[in-house]
Parts: structure tokens; C-alpha cells; sequence
């Protein structure tokens, strides 16, 4: 079936096109809304598209970093500033799927996919919105619980506060196909230590629940500790906990749950 | 419903088409350019069959909405040979059995063509992750490698 493509110049136009038509998406680098026309996806009756340039900018200048959500995964490596981000962008798709899949359309992809959204949702990033009255800013957090009905809304960027530290902010993505496959558990940990503790520890995980979330038991067990081996024990084994995963052809929702605390002791404990 | 017309530069020639709103690039190539070089294979990127070169940056083109391309220069294998003979690329395939079906081999091709255009002396890391996103079900990987990095070195027959 034939669709309506609209494209505007700004994205305030874009928008508000999104937010006025239930059977509108929103195309970003095609990899979600090219493959469910593809698939021939009734629900989709019309794909808007923004040229607007403040949708591929990147500021990685400063202590807090934008980036556009149009900036794809091939931009963000090819951006020595953002040398914390390359190991999500790099575990996303091969060449082809990085130059074309964006940091925006991540956000709304589904599992097993979205695995840059781990990364920002550890990095307790905020998503800059466009709606029908204006735009706003959401944490990450939120945007994700409420992410089946953001169908209207349009990203514009995504931001977060640069880790103080390459050993600050450490990523995995567990998959069975190497160097490219999608994920059986993708974990992010942001760990700030002041005063020889750790204090506002983040710990996201993805593939252990219908969207991206906090390992919120696992990060009380590290909160105000400093990272030893007891510490560490206590957050993989109650990493597990608040998770619903899935069965899917990578894995089953019981062997997710029974590796997601060995993979966090991994990640925990700088084990290759 | 209205046709979109659409202008951009296959393989070095302007051409100019009418598409259907929501037309992915590879129906136009192939329904409506004649090139049928860039394959259907999964439909949702997975498998890379349908890769193409734009403005020398690889994509794929089941997942590229036609009328995104407008001004642009698209390069398929169709494009790779040089009059009568084969890109190195080619003969090297051809060498290395690094085709069996043939069915990956367009895109294998044009992701091979983007690593050696931005880095004419890959290490072998490097290749396996150029082409990580295209899947063969024939070779096994190690013959179409071997090619890649045999282009690379030149050390192909002429």
C-alpha cells in the first residue's frame, strides 16, 4: 500500500504533522519504519520527515553532550569527543545499519534491538521532545515507561553529562554472533566514585524487559560502597530482580535471568 | 495516489523515475531503473543483500525510502566493472571462490568496495567487520575474506 510521505523544513512543521495524524511515524534513518512498510504495516498510512539541521548536530564540546537525534551511530564514532559512546554505537548492526540507524530512532527500538539506549539510560540522559504544544525535556526514564505511546511525539536530541572517567562509565552487549548480532543482555554501568564510594550508581540493562530499564536492586547494593569483591557480589546476585524478560531465538527469559548477574560481575569487576 | 518524481546519478548517468509514496530504493532500482544487481533478501537489515553505495557511503537500499535519494549519486555493482573488465574486487571473488550461491555476493561486493575506498590496506579485523553485516549461508566467510584482503594487497590475477 502506497503511503504519504511528507517532508518539512523545520521540525516544529514535523511535529506538528506527527502529533495531528495517528497513522503518521516518523522517519529517521529508516532502519524501524522502512522495515515495518516492508513487512506491509497497515498502521503506518503516512511517514514524515524533517530536514531541519538542528536534528543532526552534535555538541560534545563541554562537560554535557547533545546529540541530535538524527546524528547516526557511523557520526558518533567518527567523533573523538564522544569516545564513551563508541562502545554502544560500535555494538549496533554492521556499517551499513550505523551509517544509516539514528541516536532518536534507537530510543524506540524494540527488543532485542536498542542497545545505544542502554548506554544513555545509565548515563541518566534527558530526551528533548517536540509535541503539539512546544518542546519539553524528559528523562530518559520516563520517556522509556511511557514509550508506547510517544508514537506522536518527536525527538529532536538526546543529552547526558560526560562520565568523569573512562573506568566511570563501562558497556556490554552480550550476543551470539560476533563482531554483529542482536542482544541476549545489554548492560551499561555508570559508576561515579566520590570519596573512594560510589555515589549515584546507574546500572541499565536491555533484553531483560520490554523496553530498556534501571537494575535498580543492584544499584542499592552499590551505593555508597566502594567497588570491592563483596560489593560486587551483592549486585550480580540481585541484578535479576524487577527484570521480565523474554524468550526469544537468542535466548530464553530463564537463561537471561540466570547469566544477567555473571555478565554484571563482569562488567563490575573489569573482567574481559 | 499521486507519483513522486525523483532525479539522482546510478552508476555515474542521471536518471529520472516517477515512485510510489513509501517506495524503498531497491523496488526502484530494480522495477523501475533495471538494475537488478542489488538483491531482496530479508527486508528489515538483516542480511545486507541489498547494499548500496550513496554519495559513497554504504546503505541499504530495502531500507532507504526511494524518494530520500533525490540529487544524490547511488553506485551498484552493476557500476563496479570498468567496460569489459572486472573491478579487482570481482576478480578477486572469482579467484578466491568467494561465491557459491551468488546471492550475497552484490552486497558483499559493495560493502568490500566502501572499506577499500576509505582504507585501501585493511587488516583482516577490519574486513570481518566491513562485512558484518552481510550474511552468507554458502562460504563459510573465510573465502570472501581472503578475496577482500587479496584486492587489498593486489594480489590479484589480471
Amino acid at each position: 500500500m502506497a503511503v504519504t510521505v511528507k517532508t518539512f523544513a523545520s521540525v516544529s512543521e514535523a511535529a506538528g504533522a506527527l502529533s495531528s495524524d495517528r497513522s503518521a511515524r516518523y522517519l529517521g534513518g529508516g532502519t524501524l519504519v522502512m522495515r515495518a512498510l516492508n513487512e506491509g504495516d497497515v498502521a503506518i498510512a503516512t511517514v514524515i520527515r524533517a530536514q531541519d539541521q538542528a536534528l543532526t548536530r552534535i555538541d560534545a564540546s563541554g562537560p554535557r553532550v547533545t546529540l541530535g537525534a538524527g546524528v547516526t551511530f557511523a557520526r558518533v564514532l567518527a567523533e573523538r569527543d564522544l569516545a564513551f559512546l563508541h562502545a554502544p554505537a560500535r555494538s549496533i548492526g554492521g556499517p551499513a545499519v550505523r551509517n544509516m540507524g539514528t541516536v532518536g530512532g534507537n530510543l524506540f527500538a524494540p527488543s532485542p534491538y536498542g542497545d545505544f539506549t542502554v548506554a544513555l539510560l545509565a548515563l541518566d540522559a534527558t530526551v528533548a521532545v517536540a509535541g503539539g504544544f512546544g518542546s519539553r525535556d524528559i528523562p530518559i526514564e520516563e520517556f522509556l515507561q511511557a514509550r508506547d505511546r510517544q508514537a506522536g511525539t518527536l525527538v529532536l536530541s538526546v543529552s547526558c553529562t560526560r562520565p568523569a572517567s573512562s573506568d566511570a562509565f563501562r558497556y556490554r552487549k552480550i550476543a551470539r554472533i560476533k563482531p554483529k548480532g542482536g542482544s541476549v543482555i545489554t548492560l551499561a554501568a555508570h559508576l561515579p566514585i566520590s570519596g573512594g564510594r560510589i555515589a549515584g550508581a546507574r546500572i541499565a540493562l536491555g533484553s531483560m524487559a520490554p523496553t530498556q530499564i534501571r537494575a535498580r536492586a543492584a544499584e542499592r547494593a552499590l551505593e555508597g560502597r566502594s567497588l570491592d569483591a563483596a560489593t560486587i557480589a551483592a549486585a550480580a546476585s540481585a541484578a535479576a530482580e524487577g527484570t521480565s524478560p523474554s524468550d526469544n531465538a537468542l535466548g530464553s527469559a530463564w537463561y537471561r535471568r540466570e547469566i544477567v548477574g555473571v555478565h554484571l560481575r563482569r562488567l563490575l569487576s573489569g573482567q574481559e | 495516489m499521486s507519483k513522486i518524481p525523483l532525479q539522482f546519478r546510478h552508476n555515474g548517468r542521471d536518471v529520472a523515475i516517477f515512485v510510489d509514496g513509501g517506495t524503498n530504493l531497491l523496488v526502484a532500482l530494480r522495477e523501475m531503473i533495471g538494475d537488478m544487481t542489488p538483491k531482496f533478501g530479508c527486508g528489515q537489515g538483516g542480511c545486507g543483500t541489498c547494499s548500496v553505495l550513496i554519495d559513497g557511503e554504504l546503505h541499504l537500499s530495502c531500507l532507504t525510502l526511494a524518494e530520500t535519494v533525490g540529487g544524490r549519486s547511488i553506485e551498484t555493482l552493476d557500476g563496479m566493472k570498468q567496460g569489459p573488465h572486472l573491478h579487482p574486487l570481482q576478480r578477486a571473488f572469482a579467484d578466491h571462490f568467494a561465491a557459491q550461491c551468488g546471492y550475497c555476493t552484490p552486497g558483499m561486493l559493495m560493502a568490500a568496495k566502501a572499506l577499500l575506498d576509505r582504507n585501501p590496506s585493511p587488516s583482516r579485523d577490519e574486513v570481518v567487520e566491513a562485512i558484518s553485516g552481510n550474511i552468507c549461508r554458502c562460504t563459510g566467510y573465510e573465502p570472501i575474506i581472503n578475496a577482500i584482503l587479496a584486492a587489498a594487497g593486489g594480489r590479484v590475477s589480471a
